[in-house]
């Protein structure tokens, strides 16, 4: 028996479209949708791993209840009744003594979130949170304050762009296919890419300019380049004036910031920095000054997320074809999104989240997804009130949140983790109850909803039955709320079930994701009127420069610039980043994954190597305040001598995983746990190591 | 040589190692043996900016390969249609004569099967109407492959269009 199945991947959150092919109750192979633009059959190398992951035997195949230690990763098998029993019983206790709110879920966004949400709306608590503060909060809020939007309702038509510079977006090797694909299309047109990093990637050996910036200073070269647009006035004068707020306090703001300043604090030459721009005005607005994936580097990231975005406004690329757009929905087309679960009525929730998120101490971030690394600091300090227990539902606070031995305190305080996961993470190594959940290649989930250019809905469609005795999350949540008295806000008896629900009133049916995978709510793309449709949704339906979000809550829209302290002599800035054969602390012990990239090893700039007496290949011990670890260098002149690199999600704890144990050093053991305290993001180069031979 | 021709668009690849891994997903092989394999050169700063090449290695099904020569057994085999050079793995002894002949180090040993494993340009795909598995998930859609005399002039259309003096 053979048969063709359209569905979504998730080797990574992109959720790639794909096309797998099954003989015999078997996956056989995996590749892109061939209808999809830019997919066309491509895949990265982690999609391509997907056959790897469902077969992979190191992966939960049963709940398991914790024996031993936490930590000590002994474990015994349990039912499925007798492991969500125990939790419910468990959250149960908690509740009764500490209230809904001590309660705590923390995941990857999903397309299953919704599920996640009302599992907690329903016990009254307020303390979801997403990944994605971890990673771009900081972007989200400097978009919020510019436009209205946040950063994931806007995008980029990279097909058609003329210019792209990315600050340490490292396109080519943190690969979403369709980006690659779409910028590559770009490249072959003649369109120029800058690329400014610290460190040589892969994307930097294809960029037609490469700057080794020094760590940390983007938003200084920034300041010159927006002093370079407004001196030599090569803005789009009549997008700006229809469009912005706040000019004259830029330009008033921007006197002293010359290429010349920026020279000295950057390390880029003044006129290559006026070249850039000359260059860009040329092609404007077929631009990008692409805002960035990861945004998580610095105390000042939200300003320097703003300072990109400000760029693209005096160009004129937004809403703008080959530079940004807005992300159309279904209301588009006429159309009507899927419905969530969110959309039920609940009891009004009475207290703050746990990271004061919305309340005068922390105003600005999302809380729609929180700020994950403040977990640690809220549970060691009871503030603002006792947190009792953490659900991470493929979440690994562990290795995802600055500072691990911080965060293993924290945990330690609660009376409850329960992981649900996939592989044996390092938090489910630390939990006391593992709930493994299907791949999703085993599952249906609840629909995507695709905004874009052309709205779209997107579906996850079982591909076979589960290898082993695991559940598709949703499904383990509503089990869990069916044993704590909540069980009546899941109505659907499986996920099919919930999907023909969600579809309900949107015009499509279940049997249309049959044939191509997904449904289009229109034919065409939607650009609006750049001269009076643009649909910005600030108070002011504008550009805010001067920000009423940020004045309201009172932050300045246009800081002085602090100049980026360099390290102490004998020390190196701590920067990480990715690569195209692993997501984040995922991936690491596939089998297929791990063979080509098995462990991490630590940047060092040659010079400094060598002052150090470390040679490319030798081990070497990198410490900071917080933690330490053994690692191979890598001696390179392709890293500037201010920082160090090492991969991020090495350096695992979980033995059962065992060609990732102890691989490597994990990045976020060596940092310190500080944010940007106005955008959301943590500052994850913000700390100092030391690296001697070991 | 093989009547196709597998080439690599060099500019578009992006060194991410995905044909690598479809190769090995579609033949389900374990750890160790890589039929196709990117190698990387570089980077270096060539007048500042980083370059770096990431070079595409399958077998080339060559028209004398030196691998079936020193076959012992016949199980190393170009197919006679179309000259794909590829083992049979009944008559395969483990020997890994092949593995010392081949000068450009394409036959691998599967240790799992105790023989050695090559690239077969997909023939049992190729048979079907299909390309090779690392040609049609390519992210980038770089590797290119077809019948010799079909293959597109890439490096000449690029050049023609770089030097159109239209501006």
């Amino acid at each position: 028996m053979e048969k063709e199945v359209y569905t979504l991947c998730f080797m990574c959150s992109v959720r790639c479209p794909i096309k797998v092919q099954v003989k015999d109750g078997q996956v056989k192979w995996i590749e892109g949708n061939p209808v999809v633009p830019g997919m066309e059959g491509s895949l990265c190398p982690r999609g391509a791993a997907g056959i790897s992951l469902l077969y992979d035997n190191e992966r939960l195949q049963s709940p398991l209840i914790r024996v031993g230690e936490r930590g000590s990763g002994h474990f015994r098998k349990a039912s499925w009744d007798e492991a969500l029993d125990m939790v419910g019983e468990k959250l149960k206790g908690v509740i009764d003594k500490y209230g809904g709110h001590s309660v705590v879920l923390g995941e990857r966004t999903q397309l299953a979130t919704h599920v996640s949400k009302t599992f907690l709306k329903a016990i009254k608590s307020p303390n979801h949170f997403t990944h994605d503060a971890l990673c771009k909060g900081s972007v989200n809020t400097a978009c919020r304050s510019l436009f209205g939007l946040t950063d994931a309702q806007m995008s980029m038509d990279y097909k058609n762009t003329k210019h792209i510079v990315m600050y340490g977006r490292n396109l080519f090797e943190a690969i979403a296919v369709k980006e690659v694909n779409n910028l590559m299309t770009a490249l072959e047109h003649g369109a120029k890419m800058t690329y400014i990093d610290p460190r040589v990637t892969k994307t930097a050996t294809k960029s037609h300019r490469y700057w080794m910036i020094r760590p940390g200073t983007d938003l200084a070269l920034n300041y010159a380049l927006i002093h370079v647009i407004l001196r030599e006035q090569l803005y789009d004068s009549a997008f700006v004036d229809r469009w912005v707020i706040g000019l004259s306090e830029l330009q008033e703001f921007i006197g002293p910031y010359t290429p010349e300043w920026a020279e000295k604090e950057t390390g880029i030459p003044a006129h290559e920095i006026e070249q850039l721009v000359r260059e860009i005005a040329q092609e404007a607005p077929h631009i990008i000054f692409h805002f960035g994936y990861r945004g998580a580097n610095h105390a000042n990231e939200i300003y320097m997320r703003r300072s990109i975005m400000i760029l693209n406004a005096l160009m004129g690329s937004i809403e703008a074809k080959g530079g940004f757009f807005i992300k159309k929905g279904p209301g588009e087309e006429g159309g009507k999104p899927a419905r969530k679960l969110t959309e039920q009525k609940f009891e009004k929730i009475g207290v703050p989240r746990f990271d004061k998120v919305g309340t005068p101490d922390f105003p600005l971030p999302d809380p729609a997804h929180g700020v994950g690394q403040i977990l640690p600091y809220a549970i060691l300090n009871k503030d603002p009130y006792p947190i009792k227990a953490l659900i991470a539902f493929r979440f690994d606070p562990i290795m995802s949140i600055p500072d691990t031995n911080l965060t293993k305190k924290a945990l330690d305080e609660l009376d409850l983790i329960v992981a649900i996961d996939i592989n044996y993470s390092d938090i489910a190594w630390y939990a006391d109850v593992i709930l493994p959940e299907s791949t999703y290649l085993e599952r249906t989930d609840c629909v995507q909803q695709a905004n874009g250019l052309k709205p779209q809905m997107f579906l996850r469609q079982q591909v076979v039955t589960p290898r082993y005795d695991t559940r598709e999350g949703a499904m383990i949540l509503k089990q869990i709320s069916e044993r704590i008295g909540t069980g009546s806000f899941f109505p659907f008896e499986d996920m099919e079930d919930l999907v023909k629900w969600q579809l309900e009133g949107t015009g499509f049916a279940r049997e249309d994701f049959n044939a191509k995978g997904f449904v289009a709510y229109g034919k065409k793309q939607i650009f609006w009127d750049r001269k009076d449709g643009i649909k910005f949704k600030t108070p002011s339906g504008k550009i805010e420069f001067k920000s009423s979000l940020l004045e309201d809550a009172g932050f300045q829209s246009f800081p002085e610039y602090e100049a980026m302290p360099s390290p102490p002599e004998g020390q190196f800035r701590l920067t990480t980043g990715r690569n195209a054969l692993h997501t984040h602390c995922s991936t690491q012990n596939n089998p297929y994954l791990n063979e080509i990239s098995p462990e991490n090893v630590l940047w060092i700039n040659k010079e400094k190597a060598a002052e150090l007496d470390i040679n490319n290949g030798d081990m070497v011990e990198v410490y900071s305040k917080r933690g330490s670890g053994t690692i191979k260098a890598m001696a390179t002149n392709l890293i500037h001598p201010e920082a160090v690199f090492m991969l991020h999600g090495f350096g695992h704890e979980a033995k059962k995983a065992s060609r990732s144990y102890n691989k490597g050093v994990n990045d976020s053991e060596l940092m310190e746990n500080t944010s940007d305290l106005i955008g959301g993001s943590p500052a994850l180069h913000d700390t100092f190591v030391n690296v001697k031979p070991a | 040589m093989s009547k196709y021709y597998l080439i690599q668009d060099t500019k578009k690849c992006i060194g991410c190692h995905a044909c690598e891994i479809q190769c090995k997903s579609n033949k389900s092989l374990p750890v160790g043996p890589r039929l196709c394999q990117i190698i990387e050169v570089g980077p270096q700063l060539i007048d500042n900016v980083p370059r770096a090449s990431y070079i595409f290695m399958p077998c080339f099904h060559c028209q004398n390969p030196w691998c079936v020569a020193a076959c012992p057994t016949g199980a190393m085999t170009r197919r006679e249609k179309d000259g794909i050079v590829f083992v049979d793995h009944n008559l395969c002894v483990g020997c890994k004569t092949c593995v010392s002949a081949c000068p450009w180090g394409a036959p691998q040993w599967d240790p799992e099967l105790g023989k050695v494993v090559k690239c077969d340009y997909c023939m049992d795909r190729i048979d079907a109407g299909l390309q090779p598995a690392c040609v049609t998930a390519c992210t980038t859609h770089c590797l290119k492959f077809d019948k010799a005399e079909h293959i597109p002039q890439l490096k000449r259309d690029r050049y023609a269009r770089a030097m159109a003096p239209l501006k």
